[in-house]
Protein backbone atom coordinates (compact mmCIF):
# COMPACT_ATOMS: atom_id res chain seq x y z
CA UNK A 1 0.00 0.00 0.00
CA UNK A 2 2.64 2.45 0.40
CA UNK A 3 2.85 5.13 2.41
CA UNK A 4 0.30 7.82 1.47
CA UNK A 5 -0.26 10.63 4.32
CA UNK A 6 -3.25 12.46 2.61
CA UNK A 7 -5.60 9.45 4.46
CA UNK A 8 -4.82 11.62 7.99
CA UNK A 9 -6.36 15.32 6.84
CA UNK A 10 -10.03 14.06 7.07
CA UNK A 11 -9.09 12.63 10.77
CA UNK A 12 -7.03 15.62 11.65
CA UNK A 13 -10.17 16.42 13.94
CA UNK A 14 -9.97 13.53 15.65
CA UNK A 15 -6.42 13.46 16.03
CA UNK A 16 -6.03 16.96 17.57
CA UNK A 17 -8.86 15.95 19.71
CA UNK A 18 -6.30 13.26 21.21
CA UNK A 19 -3.56 15.52 21.15
CA UNK A 20 -5.36 18.07 23.35
CA UNK A 21 -6.64 14.93 25.87
CA UNK A 22 -2.72 14.32 25.74
CA UNK A 23 -2.18 17.53 27.04
CA UNK A 24 -4.46 18.19 29.46
CA UNK A 25 -4.01 14.85 30.87
CA UNK A 26 -0.36 15.49 30.87
CA UNK A 27 -0.80 19.01 32.92
CA UNK A 28 -2.76 17.34 35.25
CA UNK A 29 -0.67 14.73 36.38
CA UNK A 30 2.28 16.83 35.75
CA UNK A 31 0.63 19.10 38.41
CA UNK A 32 -0.48 16.57 40.60
CA UNK A 33 3.31 14.72 40.74
CA UNK A 34 4.70 18.01 41.62
CA UNK A 35 2.98 18.98 44.36
CA UNK A 36 2.41 15.41 44.99
CA UNK A 37 6.20 14.91 45.17
CA UNK A 38 6.83 17.78 47.28
CA UNK A 39 4.15 16.33 49.46
CA UNK A 40 5.70 12.78 49.90
CA UNK A 41 9.03 14.78 50.12
CA UNK A 42 7.84 16.50 53.14
CA UNK A 43 6.07 13.20 54.59
CA UNK A 44 9.46 10.86 54.18
CA UNK A 45 11.81 13.81 55.54
CA UNK A 46 9.92 14.72 58.20
CA UNK A 47 6.26 13.45 59.33
CA UNK A 48 6.17 11.28 62.65
CA UNK A 49 7.00 7.47 61.77
CA UNK A 50 2.97 6.27 61.99
CA UNK A 51 2.58 8.41 58.91
CA UNK A 52 6.16 8.23 57.04
CA UNK A 53 6.07 4.69 57.05
CA UNK A 54 2.91 3.72 54.84
CA UNK A 55 4.20 6.92 52.94
CA UNK A 56 6.99 5.22 52.42
CA UNK A 57 5.47 1.59 51.95
CA UNK A 58 3.11 3.16 49.21
CA UNK A 59 5.84 5.23 47.11
CA UNK A 60 8.07 1.51 47.16
CA UNK A 61 4.76 0.18 45.56
CA UNK A 62 4.63 2.47 43.25
CA UNK A 63 7.99 2.58 42.42
CA UNK A 64 8.31 -1.19 41.71
CA UNK A 65 4.98 -1.89 40.11
CA UNK A 66 4.43 -1.23 36.23
CA UNK A 67 2.52 2.16 35.81
CA UNK A 68 0.10 -0.04 33.18
CA UNK A 69 -0.73 -2.33 35.97
CA UNK A 70 -1.50 0.54 38.47
CA UNK A 71 -4.01 1.96 36.20
CA UNK A 72 -5.43 -1.11 36.09
CA UNK A 73 -5.77 -1.61 39.61
CA UNK A 74 -6.76 2.35 39.54
CA UNK A 75 -9.77 2.29 36.90
CA UNK A 76 -10.76 -1.40 36.88
CA UNK A 77 -9.68 -2.40 40.67
CA UNK A 78 -11.11 -0.19 42.39
CA UNK A 79 -15.01 -0.19 41.01
CA UNK A 80 -15.01 -3.41 42.51
CA UNK A 81 -14.84 -2.02 45.72
CA UNK A 82 -17.12 0.74 45.09
CA UNK A 83 -14.93 3.51 44.00
CA UNK A 84 -15.69 4.39 40.42
CA UNK A 85 -13.38 6.63 39.03
CA UNK A 86 -13.83 8.31 35.79
CA UNK A 87 -11.09 6.86 33.17
CA UNK A 88 -9.35 10.90 32.75
CA UNK A 89 -9.27 11.15 36.57
CA UNK A 90 -8.29 7.37 37.11
CA UNK A 91 -5.53 8.48 34.85
CA UNK A 92 -4.48 11.61 36.08
CA UNK A 93 -4.06 10.11 39.61
CA UNK A 94 -2.72 6.80 38.18
CA UNK A 95 -0.23 8.95 36.49
CA UNK A 96 0.38 11.64 38.72
CA UNK A 97 1.16 9.44 41.96
CA UNK A 98 3.93 7.33 39.98
CA UNK A 99 5.89 10.20 38.73
CA UNK A 100 5.03 12.11 42.39
CA UNK A 101 7.06 9.30 43.78
CA UNK A 102 9.89 9.71 41.38
CA UNK A 103 9.85 13.94 41.94
CA UNK A 104 9.94 13.16 45.48
CA UNK A 105 13.11 11.46 45.55
CA UNK A 106 14.42 14.00 43.56
CA UNK A 107 12.65 16.71 46.01
CA UNK A 108 13.80 14.82 48.98
CA UNK A 109 17.62 15.11 47.79
CA UNK A 110 17.21 18.44 47.26
CA UNK A 111 16.14 19.69 50.61
CA UNK A 112 18.56 18.00 51.93
CA UNK A 113 21.36 19.40 49.53
CA UNK A 114 20.12 22.98 51.18
CA UNK A 115 22.64 24.14 53.07
CA UNK A 116 22.40 24.18 56.93
CA UNK A 117 22.72 27.96 56.92
CA UNK A 118 19.80 28.49 55.36
CA UNK A 119 18.05 27.07 58.25
CA UNK A 120 19.71 28.64 60.65
CA UNK A 121 19.34 31.95 59.12
CA UNK A 122 15.26 31.62 59.15
CA UNK A 123 14.77 29.82 62.40
CA UNK A 124 17.20 32.72 63.87
CA UNK A 125 14.59 35.03 62.83
CA UNK A 126 12.07 32.95 65.15
CA UNK A 127 10.71 31.67 62.40
CA UNK A 128 9.28 27.81 63.76
CA UNK A 129 10.81 24.81 61.43
CA UNK A 130 7.84 24.22 59.38
CA UNK A 131 7.64 28.02 58.83
CA UNK A 132 11.43 28.09 57.66
CA UNK A 133 10.99 24.90 55.34
CA UNK A 134 7.96 26.33 53.74
CA UNK A 135 8.99 29.90 53.08
CA UNK A 136 12.68 29.08 53.00
CA UNK A 137 14.09 25.32 52.23
CA UNK A 138 11.40 24.36 50.32
CA UNK A 139 11.56 26.83 47.75
CA UNK A 140 15.11 27.18 47.10
CA UNK A 141 14.77 22.90 46.77
CA UNK A 142 12.36 22.86 44.24
CA UNK A 143 14.13 25.39 42.34
CA UNK A 144 17.60 23.46 42.42
CA UNK A 145 15.54 20.35 41.02
CA UNK A 146 14.14 21.81 38.01
CA UNK A 147 16.10 19.91 35.63
CA UNK A 148 15.62 16.89 36.57
CA UNK A 149 11.82 16.97 37.45
CA UNK A 150 11.41 18.75 33.99
CA UNK A 151 12.58 15.10 32.67
CA UNK A 152 10.22 13.67 34.78
CA UNK A 153 7.89 15.63 33.03
CA UNK A 154 8.86 14.38 29.54
CA UNK A 155 8.24 10.62 30.73
CA UNK A 156 4.89 11.64 31.77
CA UNK A 157 4.27 12.84 28.62
CA UNK A 158 5.39 9.98 26.76
CA UNK A 159 3.91 7.52 29.48
CA UNK A 160 0.59 9.35 29.08
CA UNK A 161 -0.06 7.09 26.27
CA UNK A 162 -0.77 4.25 28.59
CA UNK A 163 -3.95 5.92 29.55
CA UNK A 164 -4.98 4.73 26.36
CA UNK A 165 -5.67 1.06 27.43
CA UNK A 166 -8.00 2.10 30.16
CA UNK A 167 -10.34 4.20 27.71
CA UNK A 168 -8.62 7.95 27.34
CA UNK A 169 -9.07 9.02 23.90
CA UNK A 170 -6.05 10.82 24.55
CA UNK A 171 -3.35 10.53 21.07
CA UNK A 172 -2.55 7.05 20.97
CA UNK A 173 -6.22 5.70 21.25
CA UNK A 174 -7.22 8.71 18.59
CA UNK A 175 -4.80 7.29 16.16
CA UNK A 176 -6.56 3.77 16.69
CA UNK A 177 -9.57 4.88 16.12
CA UNK A 178 -8.49 6.43 12.95
CA UNK A 179 -6.33 3.05 12.18
CA UNK A 180 -9.72 1.01 12.59
CA UNK A 181 -11.49 2.69 10.33
CA UNK A 182 -8.71 2.79 7.20
CA UNK A 183 -6.28 0.51 8.07
CA UNK A 184 -3.58 2.79 7.61
CA UNK A 185 -1.33 2.66 10.61
CA UNK A 186 1.81 3.50 9.54
CA UNK A 187 0.33 7.05 8.54
CA UNK A 188 -1.34 7.22 11.89
CA UNK A 189 0.78 6.43 14.09
CA UNK A 190 3.45 8.66 12.08
CA UNK A 191 0.90 11.61 12.73
CA UNK A 192 0.65 10.60 16.46
CA UNK A 193 4.70 10.44 16.52
CA UNK A 194 4.53 14.10 14.98
CA UNK A 195 2.10 15.32 17.83
CA UNK A 196 4.02 13.92 20.22
CA UNK A 197 7.02 15.50 19.15
CA UNK A 198 5.27 19.15 18.63
CA UNK A 199 3.81 18.87 22.35
CA UNK A 200 7.86 17.96 23.64
CA UNK A 201 8.94 20.85 22.04
CA UNK A 202 6.21 22.64 23.65
CA UNK A 203 7.14 21.37 27.14
CA UNK A 204 10.71 21.70 27.02
CA UNK A 205 10.80 25.34 25.85
CA UNK A 206 8.29 25.86 28.55
CA UNK A 207 10.93 24.09 31.08
CA UNK A 208 13.40 26.41 29.42
CA UNK A 209 11.56 29.47 29.97
CA UNK A 210 11.28 28.22 34.05
CA UNK A 211 14.97 27.53 33.82
CA UNK A 212 15.66 30.83 33.30
CA UNK A 213 13.17 32.42 35.21
CA UNK A 214 14.90 31.37 38.31
CA UNK A 215 18.47 31.51 37.35
CA UNK A 216 18.68 34.59 39.08
CA UNK A 217 17.21 33.36 42.38
CA UNK A 218 19.81 30.77 42.75
CA UNK B 1 26.88 50.68 84.36
CA UNK B 2 28.76 47.92 86.61
CA UNK B 3 25.64 47.66 88.99
CA UNK B 4 22.77 47.57 86.45
CA UNK B 5 20.98 44.83 86.27
CA UNK B 6 22.59 42.56 83.61
CA UNK B 7 21.16 42.74 80.05
CA UNK B 8 22.38 39.21 78.77
CA UNK B 9 23.42 36.51 81.00
CA UNK B 10 24.82 33.51 80.66
CA UNK B 11 25.15 30.98 83.91
CA UNK B 12 27.83 28.34 83.94
CA UNK B 13 27.67 27.39 80.44
CA UNK B 14 28.72 24.14 79.68
CA UNK B 15 28.86 22.46 76.69
CA UNK B 16 29.89 19.04 75.57
CA UNK B 17 30.22 17.01 72.07
CA UNK B 18 29.95 13.50 73.61
CA UNK B 19 33.41 13.25 76.10
CA UNK B 20 34.74 16.74 74.76
CA UNK B 21 33.62 19.76 76.58
CA UNK B 22 34.12 22.68 74.58
CA UNK B 23 32.15 24.88 77.09
CA UNK B 24 33.45 24.73 80.53
CA UNK B 25 31.70 26.75 82.95
CA UNK B 26 31.73 30.05 81.32
CA UNK B 27 29.83 32.73 83.08
CA UNK B 28 29.23 36.32 81.43
CA UNK B 29 27.00 39.91 81.91
CA UNK B 30 26.13 42.25 79.48
CA UNK B 31 24.31 45.16 80.32
CA UNK B 32 22.04 46.96 78.20
CA UNK B 33 23.98 48.75 75.03
CA UNK B 34 26.92 47.42 75.72
CA UNK B 35 29.29 45.67 73.27
CA UNK B 36 31.64 42.77 73.73
CA UNK B 37 33.88 41.55 71.88
CA UNK B 38 34.93 37.95 72.08
CA UNK B 39 38.67 36.86 70.69
CA UNK B 40 40.67 33.58 70.72
CA UNK B 41 42.23 30.64 68.82
CA UNK B 42 40.08 28.45 66.49
CA UNK B 43 37.86 25.86 68.15
CA UNK B 44 38.26 27.57 71.54
CA UNK B 45 34.62 27.97 71.91
CA UNK B 46 33.44 31.40 70.38
CA UNK B 47 30.91 30.61 67.83
CA UNK B 48 29.23 27.47 70.19
CA UNK B 49 29.28 30.34 73.07
CA UNK B 50 27.58 32.68 70.91
CA UNK B 51 25.26 30.14 69.45
CA UNK B 52 24.00 28.97 72.83
CA UNK B 53 23.03 33.24 73.46
CA UNK B 54 20.04 31.76 71.05
CA UNK B 55 20.14 28.42 71.65
CA UNK B 56 20.61 27.71 68.47
CA UNK B 57 23.79 25.66 70.20
CA UNK B 58 21.85 24.29 73.09
CA UNK B 59 23.62 24.19 76.26
CA UNK B 60 24.37 20.96 78.17
CA UNK B 61 24.04 22.51 81.13
CA UNK B 62 23.80 26.20 82.50
CA UNK B 63 21.29 29.35 82.00
CA UNK B 64 21.20 31.83 79.44
CA UNK B 65 18.81 34.88 80.43
CA UNK B 66 17.66 37.90 78.10
CA UNK B 67 16.37 40.43 80.26
CA UNK B 68 13.41 38.45 82.80
CA UNK B 69 13.37 35.82 80.36
CA UNK B 70 15.20 32.41 80.56
CA UNK B 71 15.80 31.64 76.89
CA UNK B 72 17.12 27.94 77.42
CA UNK B 73 13.99 27.27 80.00
CA UNK B 74 13.49 23.71 80.32
CA UNK B 75 9.69 23.27 78.70
CA UNK B 76 7.84 20.70 76.72
CA UNK B 77 8.65 20.24 73.00
CA UNK B 78 5.78 22.58 71.68
CA UNK B 79 6.12 24.76 74.26
CA UNK B 80 9.43 25.28 73.81
CA UNK B 81 9.06 25.63 70.73
CA UNK B 82 6.76 28.56 70.57
CA UNK B 83 9.29 30.29 73.87
CA UNK B 84 12.23 30.07 71.73
CA UNK B 85 10.82 31.24 68.70
CA UNK B 86 9.39 34.46 70.09
CA UNK B 87 12.80 34.73 71.92
CA UNK B 88 14.65 34.67 69.44
CA UNK B 89 12.71 37.38 67.47
CA UNK B 90 14.29 39.92 70.02
CA UNK B 91 18.03 38.46 69.08
CA UNK B 92 19.33 39.87 66.28
CA UNK B 93 22.24 37.18 64.68
CA UNK B 94 24.74 37.26 61.70
CA UNK B 95 26.63 34.75 60.38
CA UNK B 96 30.02 34.52 58.55
CA UNK B 97 28.50 33.08 55.56
CA UNK B 98 25.57 35.78 55.48
CA UNK B 99 23.21 33.13 54.62
CA UNK B 100 20.71 35.45 52.79
CA UNK B 101 17.80 33.43 51.46
CA UNK B 102 18.50 33.38 47.55
CA UNK B 103 15.44 32.51 45.94
CA UNK B 104 13.97 36.32 47.91
CA UNK B 105 15.05 39.44 46.45
CA UNK B 106 16.56 41.89 48.98
CA UNK B 107 13.43 43.62 49.84
CA UNK B 108 11.94 39.66 50.66
CA UNK B 109 14.66 39.07 52.40
CA UNK B 110 14.09 41.54 55.10
CA UNK B 111 10.38 41.31 55.27
CA UNK B 112 9.75 38.03 54.77
CA UNK B 113 10.20 37.25 59.00
CA UNK B 114 8.57 40.78 60.36
CA UNK B 115 5.58 39.94 57.79
CA UNK B 116 4.91 36.25 59.19
CA UNK B 117 5.58 37.04 62.41
CA UNK B 118 4.29 40.34 63.17
CA UNK B 119 1.47 40.61 60.39
CA UNK B 120 2.14 44.14 59.21
CA UNK B 121 0.86 44.96 55.87
CA UNK B 122 2.53 44.91 52.72
CA UNK B 123 3.36 49.11 52.98
CA UNK B 124 4.44 48.74 56.32
CA UNK B 125 6.85 45.79 55.37
CA UNK B 126 7.94 48.02 52.49
CA UNK B 127 8.47 51.20 54.00
CA UNK B 128 10.61 48.74 56.81
CA UNK B 129 12.97 47.22 54.08
CA UNK B 130 13.22 50.79 52.83
CA UNK B 131 14.05 52.56 56.42
CA UNK B 132 16.56 49.38 57.33
CA UNK B 133 18.42 49.25 53.57
CA UNK B 134 19.21 52.98 54.03
CA UNK B 135 20.42 51.96 57.37
CA UNK B 136 22.84 49.93 55.87
CA UNK B 137 23.71 52.38 52.96
CA UNK B 138 21.69 49.93 50.42
CA UNK B 139 18.70 51.46 49.00
CA UNK B 140 19.48 51.38 45.65
CA UNK B 141 19.24 47.30 45.88
CA UNK B 142 16.23 46.38 47.27
CA UNK B 143 15.14 44.46 43.90
CA UNK B 144 18.58 42.95 43.02
CA UNK B 145 18.91 39.64 44.46
CA UNK B 146 21.65 38.36 46.75
CA UNK B 147 23.37 36.22 43.88
CA UNK B 148 23.89 39.90 42.21
CA UNK B 149 25.32 41.62 45.40
CA UNK B 150 28.92 41.68 46.08
CA UNK B 151 30.21 39.91 49.20
CA UNK B 152 29.95 43.31 51.43
CA UNK B 153 26.81 44.36 50.19
CA UNK B 154 25.55 40.53 51.01
CA UNK B 155 26.46 40.95 54.88
CA UNK B 156 24.75 44.33 54.96
CA UNK B 157 21.25 43.22 53.94
CA UNK B 158 22.06 40.13 56.30
CA UNK B 159 22.05 43.00 59.15
CA UNK B 160 19.52 44.98 57.66
CA UNK B 161 17.27 41.67 57.64
CA UNK B 162 18.39 40.72 61.43
CA UNK B 163 17.52 44.87 62.44
CA UNK B 164 14.30 44.68 61.16
CA UNK B 165 12.84 42.55 63.37
CA UNK B 166 14.12 44.91 66.32
CA UNK B 167 16.35 42.61 68.05
CA UNK B 168 17.17 43.82 71.63
CA UNK B 169 20.82 42.40 71.09
CA UNK B 170 23.01 41.63 68.18
CA UNK B 171 24.79 38.91 67.87
CA UNK B 172 27.97 38.79 65.02
CA UNK B 173 29.63 35.49 64.42
CA UNK B 174 32.93 36.61 61.84
CA UNK B 175 31.03 38.97 60.25
CA UNK B 176 33.93 39.83 57.76
CA UNK B 177 35.84 36.95 57.57
CA UNK B 178 34.39 35.71 54.23
CA UNK B 179 34.76 38.86 52.71
CA UNK B 180 37.68 40.15 50.65
CA UNK B 181 40.01 42.66 52.35
CA UNK B 182 38.81 45.91 50.69
CA UNK B 183 34.80 44.74 51.69
CA UNK B 184 35.13 44.40 55.22
CA UNK B 185 35.71 48.28 56.17
CA UNK B 186 32.25 48.71 54.89
CA UNK B 187 30.48 46.15 56.91
CA UNK B 188 32.69 47.49 59.97
CA UNK B 189 31.33 50.66 59.52
CA UNK B 190 27.50 49.80 59.61
CA UNK B 191 28.33 48.15 63.22
CA UNK B 192 30.26 51.15 64.56
CA UNK B 193 27.30 53.14 63.34
CA UNK B 194 25.11 50.07 65.64
CA UNK B 195 27.56 50.50 68.33
CA UNK B 196 26.83 54.70 68.21
CA UNK B 197 23.60 53.86 68.33
CA UNK B 198 23.83 51.77 71.73
CA UNK B 199 22.75 48.75 70.33
CA UNK B 200 23.38 45.76 72.79
CA UNK B 201 26.12 43.87 70.79
CA UNK B 202 28.26 40.69 71.38
CA UNK B 203 30.50 40.58 68.63
CA UNK B 204 32.71 36.81 67.76
CA UNK B 205 35.78 38.56 65.67
CA UNK B 206 39.53 37.87 64.30
CA UNK B 207 39.94 41.86 63.85
CA UNK B 208 41.86 42.84 66.56
CA UNK B 209 41.76 46.55 65.05
CA UNK B 210 38.00 46.30 65.02
CA UNK B 211 37.46 44.92 68.54
CA UNK B 212 39.45 47.45 69.89
CA UNK B 213 37.99 50.40 67.99
CA UNK B 214 34.65 49.25 68.99
CA UNK B 215 33.99 47.33 72.21
CA UNK B 216 33.49 48.15 75.71
CA UNK B 217 35.07 44.55 76.69
CA UNK B 218 37.07 42.09 75.23
CA UNK B 219 37.13 38.53 75.93
CA UNK B 220 39.57 36.18 75.20
CA UNK B 221 38.44 32.34 75.27
CA UNK B 222 40.94 29.43 74.64
CA UNK B 223 39.89 25.87 75.06
CA UNK B 224 36.08 26.43 76.41
CA UNK B 225 37.47 29.24 79.32
CA UNK B 226 37.38 32.82 79.08
CA UNK B 227 41.19 32.77 80.13
CA UNK B 228 40.95 36.48 80.49
CA UNK B 229 38.62 40.01 79.93
CA UNK B 230 38.75 43.54 80.37
CA UNK B 231 38.61 46.82 78.86
CA UNK B 232 40.20 46.77 75.33
CA UNK B 233 43.10 49.22 76.68
CA UNK B 234 43.95 46.59 79.42
CA UNK B 235 44.15 43.83 77.82
CA UNK B 236 45.87 44.65 74.38
CA UNK B 237 47.95 46.86 76.12
CA UNK B 238 48.77 44.84 79.10
CA UNK B 239 47.59 41.36 79.02
CA UNK B 240 47.74 39.43 82.93
CA UNK B 241 47.62 35.90 81.44
CA UNK B 242 50.69 34.41 79.02
CA UNK B 243 48.18 32.18 76.41
CA UNK B 244 46.36 36.22 75.71
CA UNK B 245 50.19 37.49 75.33
CA UNK B 246 51.08 34.68 73.07
CA UNK B 247 47.74 34.61 71.00
CA UNK B 248 48.30 38.78 70.42
CA UNK B 249 51.28 37.85 69.74
CA UNK B 250 50.89 35.88 66.99
CA UNK B 251 48.17 37.83 65.60
CA UNK B 252 50.24 40.65 65.74
CA UNK B 253 53.19 38.58 64.05
CA UNK B 254 50.36 37.63 61.20
CA UNK B 255 48.96 41.15 60.35
CA UNK B 256 52.67 42.23 60.50
CA UNK B 257 52.99 39.64 57.47
CA UNK B 258 50.45 40.10 55.72
CA UNK B 259 50.86 41.61 52.66
CA UNK B 260 50.09 45.84 52.93
N1 LIG C 1 28.60 19.79 65.98
C1 LIG C 1 29.78 19.56 66.59
N2 LIG C 1 30.13 18.31 66.93
C2 LIG C 1 31.30 18.07 67.55
N3 LIG C 1 32.20 19.03 67.88
C3 LIG C 1 31.90 20.28 67.58
C4 LIG C 1 30.68 20.63 66.91
N4 LIG C 1 30.66 21.96 66.75
C5 LIG C 1 31.81 22.44 67.27
N5 LIG C 1 32.56 21.43 67.76
C6 LIG C 1 33.85 21.58 68.43
O1 LIG C 1 33.72 22.51 69.47
C7 LIG C 1 34.89 23.29 69.59
C8 LIG C 1 34.55 24.76 69.57
O2 LIG C 1 34.05 25.10 68.29
P1 LIG C 1 33.64 26.57 67.90
O3 LIG C 1 33.07 26.52 66.54
O4 LIG C 1 32.81 27.15 68.97
O5 LIG C 1 35.04 27.30 67.88
P2 LIG C 1 35.39 28.78 67.44
O6 LIG C 1 36.10 29.39 68.59
O7 LIG C 1 34.18 29.48 66.96
O8 LIG C 1 36.42 28.54 66.27
P3 LIG C 1 36.62 29.35 64.89
O9 LIG C 1 37.44 30.55 65.24
O10 LIG C 1 37.36 28.41 64.04
O11 LIG C 1 35.27 29.68 64.36
C9 LIG C 1 35.82 22.86 68.47
O12 LIG C 1 36.76 21.98 69.01
C10 LIG C 1 34.91 22.15 67.51
O13 LIG C 1 35.61 21.14 66.84
MG1 LIG D 1 33.52 30.14 65.04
Amino acid sequence: MGLDLTVVPPFAGLILQGALWTIAITASAGVLSFFGGIGFAICALYAPAIIRYPIKAFAWLFMTTPLLLQLFLIYFGLVQIGIDIPAFFAGMIGLGLHFAVYNSDIIQTGILAIDKGQHEAGRTLGLSRGQTLRKIVIPQAVRDVVPPIGNNMIALLKDSALVSVIGVVELVHASQLAISETFRPFEFYLAAAACYYVVNLLLEFTLHRIERRIALTR
Amino acid sequence: MTDAKPFVEIRQARKCYGDLEVLKNISLKVNKGQIIAIIGPSGSGKSTLLRAINDLDPLTDGEVWLEDTQVNKKLPHKQYENHINKVRQNIGMVFQHFNLFPHLSVRENITLAPKMLKGISDAEADRLAEEQLEHVGLSDRIDYYPSQLSGGQKQRVAIARALAMQPKVMLFDEATSALDPELVEEVNLVMKRLAEEHMTMIIVTHEMAFAESVADRILFMDGGVVVEEGPPEQLFRAPKHERTKEFLAKHLRANALAPA
